[in-house]
């Protein structure tokens, strides 16, 4: 037990870290799942887009040192807007290739769920065989590491746990990136739109609601989200592979339905929530069973509570 | 059909629809002898099948009898396993691969362990895939659609992830020296692989037999009904829980069967032998050759097991990708896959109920909605996926 009390901040505080990365990549699952009902199983590999975008833009800046003030921040944000736009653009492409035709021709959801399992594994040995020797030169099975770009300072302490800089900036980033997104869907007028359609797309439609460009802007929403959080994972944990969204994408799925699928407050919930009992189950269990507590628990959440801890506000605050 | 007509016959896989169409007209007209000629004709190819000459032509790369047993033959095994479950009762499993490698280490286990009699190890596999079939069907089988699909994924993994963790059973450095099956009349199980393949053979057998009898029972009827609109089953009298813990049992019992013969034949196993992967190669099988239709299932697991076996070692082919063409296996079926949704989602011998049910649109499938059971499930929303 006393384990557990040495162990319990600094877990906490990965956990933290580790969550809000989850709940960065959970937006993209529960914004689509909200106007569609689907849920993007090819989603995870938008992400993984995402951290080799950055990766991209990290060799190319090629800082030698760890960086610190301006440069750092200069670094950062130029990778998160090009793993954004990359990843948002990659899951609008996703979109008019997997799920548009389907679509049109009125098939049903397991079509649409095959063919983003389809759309997923392209993807993966895609980069495995084409993208990533063509961008790094390395077997593209093999991982693929950056040098470090945030400085691993120490800024403060809570109890026993150390909390560095490049922990912060994650959180930070995640958690603008949702309120920015929280305040779109709330706020402007395409948010507007998406929420109709989310709530019936039928009515939005004879409102005059173009779905194609609601469903685009979904997408295109969710893909930067996960470009961002791709950005930020290799930041923090300085690589990648090209099946790195396969638990990943699993993990976020998780977090999605343990907040409440189609919520986007439940999405940041979930993910926090799921980051802190995963790590701190591997406190008892040890970390190579962290997958396996993150299972557990999808596999719990669904048999009790499937509408998630929001699950209530599901009609009214579907995003 | 009559859409086919319409559409045209432009689209070479509607062709193939169309040819298939007229083999089944006959089929169900034909008469009792003629279905045994059938039945004998395909028993008589499958003797043959090993033949050096065939292989050569088959499989110019490989062993050709060592390919049937795997991929080809296991790949058939367990899609018709997973067309109990995907096809005939309309449950979307990811992670069937979970009971194959059940079956295989249930074989490891005990065989090398406490050195039980082969043929008791695959029976107890057998058991022991059926009952983790109910474990995982118990709690989550009230879900459905993809949230189905998402939590058997996970289950999948928790079993490689457990498998890899445990020590007991090897962790991540596997079982080896598994037994390989005693002889059957005389036949001795060794390292030649003809045996090995009409034991699979055999299976295969048995195991269509088993899966059209139940088709054409009173189970199979309530799969169907199931399949087609869970709600109005339940209405109907229909267990409808009860059902599809049966299709999950009996599929996982096939699964545990394919993975006991695969370890007595391959001898050595280790939780890598069974990665998701796996799992999305038999669905997409399944799902190619035409969910629900045993004919069109065998065949869509003969192509995507063979296929990559066949051009792995055609020369002109590797010199224009520059690596061995059987990676780039898993980027085709992904490319297949999307393509078969949008082109001929029913797959190319569908099951002609499924392929009615697809066409319809809002009715077949449509129960396997990822809707949240719940009070303010409504059904406009519902149908926005369309």
């Amino acid at each position: 037990m006393s384990d557990f009390l040495d162990q319990f901040l600094p877990s906490t505080v990965g956990g933290l870290v580790f969550g809000s990365i989850y709940a960065l990549v959970a937006l993209g699952y529960t914004m689509v799942y909200g106007v569609l009902r689907l849920i993007n199983f090819a989603h995870s590999e938008i992400f993984m887009i995402g951290t080799f975008a950055s990766l991209v833009v990290v060799t190319a800046v090629a800082p030698d040192v760890p960086l610190t003030g301006i440069a750092l921040v200069g670094v950062l944000l130029l990778m998160m807007l090009v793993s954004g736009a990359v990843s948002g653009g990659a899951a609008v492409l996703l979109e008019l290739v997997a799920y548009r035709p389907l679509r049109r021709k009125g098939a049903t959801r397991l079509t649409a769920l095959i063919s983003a399992i389809g759309a997923s594994l392209f993807l993966q040995e895609l980069f495995a065989l084409v993208v990533i020797p063509a961008i790094t030169g390395n077997p593209g099975r093999n991982q693929q590491s950056i040098p470090r770009v945030a400085a691993r300072d120490v800024l403060f302490q809570i109890g026993n746990a150390d909390v560095r800089l490049d922990q912060v900036i994650v959180v930070v980033a995640a958690v603008i990136m949702m309120v920015a997104l929280d305040r779109v869907v709330n706020r402007t007028r395409i948010g507007r739109g998406i929420r109709a359609t989310a709530q019936d797309p039928e009515a939005a439609v004879l409102m005059g609601v173009s779905i194609d460009n609601i469903v685009r802007t979904t997408f295109l929403l969710g893909g930067a989200m996960a470009g961002i959080a791709g950005a930020l994972y290799l930041m923090e944990f300085e690589n990648t592979v090209f099946n790195i969204g396969f638990v990943l994408g699993i993990k976020a799925f998780t977090a999605a339905v343990l907040g409440g699928i189609g919520n986007l407050r439940g999405a940041l919930l979930g993910g926090v929530a799921l980051g802190l009992i995963e790590n701190w189950g591997a406190i008892f269990l040890g970390s190579e069973w962290k997958d396996v507590i993150a299972f557990t628990v999808l596999v719990v959440v669904l048999m009790f509570r499937p509408t998630g801890i929001l699950g209530e506000s599901l009609q009214k605050a579907r995003a | 059909m009559k859409g086919d007509a319409v559409t045209g016959t432009t689209n070479p896989l509607r062709r193939v629809g169309a040819l298939a169409d007229g083999l089944r007209d006959w089929w169900e007209h034909a008469k009792t002898w003629q279905r045994y000629l059938v039945y004998l004709a395909a028993i008589g190819l499958s003797l043959v099948l090993p033949a050096p000459w065939i292989g050569s032509f088959m499989s110019p790369g490989a062993d050709w009898t060592t390919v049937l047993i795997y991929p080809i033959g296991t790949y058939i095994l367990l899609a018709v396993g997973l067309n109990v479950v995907v096809g005939q009762a309309g449950l979307l499993d990811l992670g069937f691969v979970a009971f194959f490698a059940i079956g295989g280490y249930s074989v490891a286990y005990y065989g090398t362990h406490y050195g039980w009699n082969y043929w008791a190890t695959v029976a107890f596999g057998i058991i022991l895939a059926a009952v983790s079939g109910v474990i995982l069907g118990a709690p989550t089988l009230r879900l459905r659609g993809d949230y189905l699909a998402i939590v058997t994924l996970g289950f999948g993994e928790i079993v490689r992830i457990t498998a890899n963790n445990t020590d007991e059973i090897g962790g991540a450095r596997g079982i080896a020296n598994i037994p390989h099956p005693p002889p059957v009349f005389g036949t001795k199980f060794l390292l030649d692989p003809a045996p090995y393949y009409y034991l699979i053979v055999a299976a295969i057998v048995l195991v269509i037999i088993f899966s059209v009898r139940l088709q054409k029972s009173r189970v199979g009827r309530a799969w169907a009904a199931i399949r087609e609109d869970e709600d109005a089953a339940e209405l109907m009298g229909v267990p409808t829980f009860k059902f599809k813990l049966l299709a999950f049992a009996i599929g996982a019992m096939i699964g545990g069967l394919a993975g006991g013969i695969y370890a007595g034949k391959a001898v050595f196993i280790e939780p890598n032998t069974f990665p998701f992967i796996l799992s999305a190669t038999i669905l997409a099988a399944v799902v190619l050759g035409g969910s629900g239709n045993l004919p069109g299932v065998i065949l869509g697991a003969f192509v995507i097991g063979w296929l990559p076996e066949r051009f792995r070692e055609v020369e002109w082919l590797k010199e224009a990708l520059g690596r061995d063409p059987a990676e780039y296996r898993i980027l085709l079926f992904g490319g297949v896959l999307v393509l078969m949704m949008a082109l001929r989602p029913e797959g190319l011998l569908p099951s002609r109920r499924r392929k009615a049910e697809l066409h319809e649109g809002t009715g077949g499938m449509g129960t396997l909605g990822a809707e949240v059971p719940g009070p303010d499930t409504d059904v406009a929303t519902s149908e926005a996926a369309k």
